[in-house]
């Protein structure tokens, strides 16, 4: 079975308003596939997809998975660097600090 | 004359005057939130429990708000009071899996059910932000705190300008590492306690009547 990864560059990411964004990432997370989004969502961003993934649970779609660079300091106080989203069925992130990711993604329903 | 004197004077001091704080206790799921509450009420109410506590996960599924309590703590010298609501929310998670819940000896609609409640929970707890005055975040000191789920709490914390103690919780276990979470998040102030035992409880009263005044 083959992992589809979707990498989005920033400016596909800052073109699309907050609700397109977040519509965009669970459709494609639904759907299976790995979406790694240059430049990353906000944290209110990110709370929001939460809210989203919970109204779209049920027995086939167990949520998300997330994982992502936390935000620089500087002029753009809360610029994130990197998220990446897959399904909670595929994916698990197994470590990670300010600048490492590692996560195991399964083709078979459990990562 | 003086009755509507009396009358204008009232209408402006309930205008004016700050309604209590609420605070909401905040976390992943097992974290200690609800035991946190119910030790809170235990010390400063009449007692009684928010909500029931549980090894099973997501055992909150719905926000819960006790009004009028009135902490006191040291304050320098002398001893301060802090009326406040305090709101028990239920654990933030990006994944709720009804078969997570059957190992517990739930039937799979139990777990089905629980699942459903569980996401609703989920949601009322991000909608709750929007009411919050603070935040007590309640981590479990024996995990690793630097979880997605617990940076997406604290940024949204940050982004809305809440005021935020993290609370360094189960430091009675002996896996506990507070520094673990103080290393993580070294911008907040961080208190290891523990709700279910009660171990340093006062230094939380105390730094929550300093930041939620």
């Amino acid at each position: 079975m083959k992992i589809e990864v979707d990498l989005i560059s920033e400016d596909k990411v800052k073109s699309m308003g907050v609700a397109e964004k977040l519509r965009f990432i669970l459709d494609a997370v639904k759907m299976g596939k790995i979406v790694v989004l240059e430049g990353g969502l906000t944290a209110e961003e990110q709370m929001k997809l939460i809210e989203f993934t919970m109204q779209q649970i049920d027995e086939d779609f167990t949520g998300i998975e997330i994982s992502g660079y936390p935000s620089k300091r500087g002029i753009f106080r809360r610029k994130t660097r990197l998220t990446i989203v897959g399904p909670a069925s595929m994916m698990k992130t197994i470590k990670k600090d300010k600048d490492w990711i590692s996560a195991v993604i399964s083709a078979s329903s459990s990562a | 004359m003086s009755v509507v004197r009396g009358a204008i004077f009232s209408f402006f001091m309930r205008l004016f005057r700050k309604r209590r704080a609420r605070i909401g206790i905040y976390g992943p799921p097992n974290a200690g939130k609800t035991t946190l509450a119910n030790r809170i009420l235990q010390t400063f109410a009449d007692g009684g429990e928010i909500g029931e506590v549980t090894e099973i996960p997501h055992e909150t599924r719905r926000a819960i708000r006790r009004e009028g309590i009135t902490i006191e703590a040291k304050s320098g010298k002398k001893r301060a009071k802090l009326r406040i609501d305090i709101v028990d929310t239920p654990g933030l998670a990006t994944k709720i899996d009804f078969k997570d819940f059957i190992p517990f000896g739930l039937s799979e609609e139990e777990a089905k059910r629980r699942a459903k409640e569980a996401t609703q929970g989920v949601i009322e707890a991000i909608k709750w932000l929007d009411d919050i005055d603070g935040v007590v975040l309640v981590f479990d000191a024996t995990e690793n705190p630097y979880t997605q789920t617990n940076i997406v709490i604290v940024g949204n914390m940050e982004a809305r300008g809440i005021p935020l103690i993290i609370a360094a919780n189960k430091i009675d276990l002996p896996e506990a590492s507070p520094q673990r979470i103080k290393n993580a998040f070294p911008q907040h102030t961080v208190v290891p306690i523990s709700a279910l035992k009660g171990e340093n409880m006062e230094a939380l009263y105390e730094e929550m009547a300093r930041k939620f005044r």
